[in-house]
């Protein structure tokens, strides 16, 4: 590990992944043991190494499982449920799943291709549903805390992407842990947000996990994977720059850089009028908008 | 005698005596985007390449809708 000027033994780079997993829950006071957490999981290496090295800390998880209904041709969301259920099954975990289709109407790419939304692009009307569902399950299952598995790169790509874009709002908006809201955005954190996906693609190897190895089809050619590979290069240049920009933009958030836009944001949250979740639209939240116009579209079409 | 890499459906061939990691510079192939594995074991991208071997690169960046 160039970024860390570190070179472990499988036996020891376990311990010192776990370690240091616990370092960051406690760094940025994500939950403690008495809390009740729901963990996003896909069938990908890193969900489902989240899964495990938290019921390895012996924190009490269950894990939540959504069906985009992505089968055309590659069978990906069948597949990434299989090693979902599989994972599961072996430990003895809760699964919770979701499927799309059966809950809103139409699989993500019906829906994507009877929406503007995206532009024809399935990610956008996907990354609206999966947020919508985790935090309608994080409710009713009256969870304390909804954790993913975004690990540095991921945050690193986001963080780059809103800052060429001065997102101000969604940058006040990332970190390691977002409060629950008043209007009822459950809380999340992000116990793998300062690791890079080396390292937690090395503890899913190392540990065992069977994870989809293949990515999703749609995920060719998005943004996020390109400023990845952008990123890489400064990284393969400068061992830690990666780290050191997410450090960095951390510690000026947290002297209050975007302070005024995060409150601004959440003053603006009202209830949705038609499935009372959080929003900032006058009216109805942008998930009850899109499916709305899916549904009406797929009958007239029908 | 050369060494294979691969990676997904991609196939290629180096010869032996260099680090992985500059195999896989010398291929186009950003090391921080891959994990290098002999025979089902993590191996480190300073390990000497052996004529004969079979690399087998596991594709760590995932994207999309996240």
């Amino acid at each position: 590990m160039r970024q860390h000027k570190l070179a472990l033994c499988k036996e020891h780079f376990l311990v010192w992944f776990t370690e240091q997993t616990q370092r960051f829950i406690n760094k940025y006071h994500m939950f403690g043991y008495e809390d009740r957490i729901l963990v996003a999981v896909s069938g990908g290496k890193d969900s489902l190494a989240l899964w495990n090295v938290l019921h390895r800390l012996g924190y009490q998880t269950d894990g939540l499982y959504i069906g985009l209904g992505i089968n055309q041709e590659t069978g990906y969301s069948a597949e990434s449920l299989q090693f979902t259920e599989k994972y599961a099954t072996k430990y003895n975990h809760k699964l919770i799943v979701v499927d799309v289709a059966e809950f809103a109407g139409a699989t993500i790419p019906e829906a994507a291709a009877l929406t503007l939304r995206g532009k024809g692009k399935p990610c956008s009307v996907c990354g609206l549903t999966k947020r919508y569902i985790m935090n309608m399950v994080a409710h009713q299952g009256d969870y304390d805390v909804l954790v993913t598995g975004h690990n540095l790169d991921d945050e690193v790509a986001i963080l780059f992407g809103n800052t060429l874009n001065w997102a101000v709002g969604y940058l006040a908006r990332q970190g390691p842990v977002l409060e629950e809201t008043a209007g009822g955005l459950a809380r999340k954190a992000k116990p793998f947000c300062r690791f890079y996906e080396r390292e937690t693609a090395a503890y899913a190897l190392l540990q065992g996990i069977d994870y989809i190895y293949e990515e999703c089809p749609h995920a060719t050619g998005a943004k996020s994977i390109y400023y990845k590979v952008q990123l890489n290069q400064l990284e393969a240049d400068r061992p830690g720059t990666k780290l050191s920009f997410y450090l960095s933009f951390l510690r000026a958030k947290e002297s209050g850089f975007f302070a005024h836009q995060n409150s601004a944001v959440q003053a603006n949250l009202i209830s949705c009028q038609t499935c009372g979740q959080p929003t900032s639209a006058p009216e109805q939240c942008a998930f009850c908008r899109t499916w709305h116009r899916v549904r009406s579209r797929r009958a007239a079409a029908a | 005698m050369t060494v294979r890499l691969t990676l997904r459906d991609q196939e290629y061939e180096v010869y032996g005596g260099m680090t992985i990691r500059h195999a896989l510079l010398k291929l186009g192939i950003q090391p921080e985007s891959v994990l290098p594995t002999l025979d089902g074991e993590l191996i480190t991208d300073d390990e000497i390449l052996q004529d004969d071997q079979h690399i087998r690169l596991v594709a760590v960046i995932s994207g999309g809708a996240r």
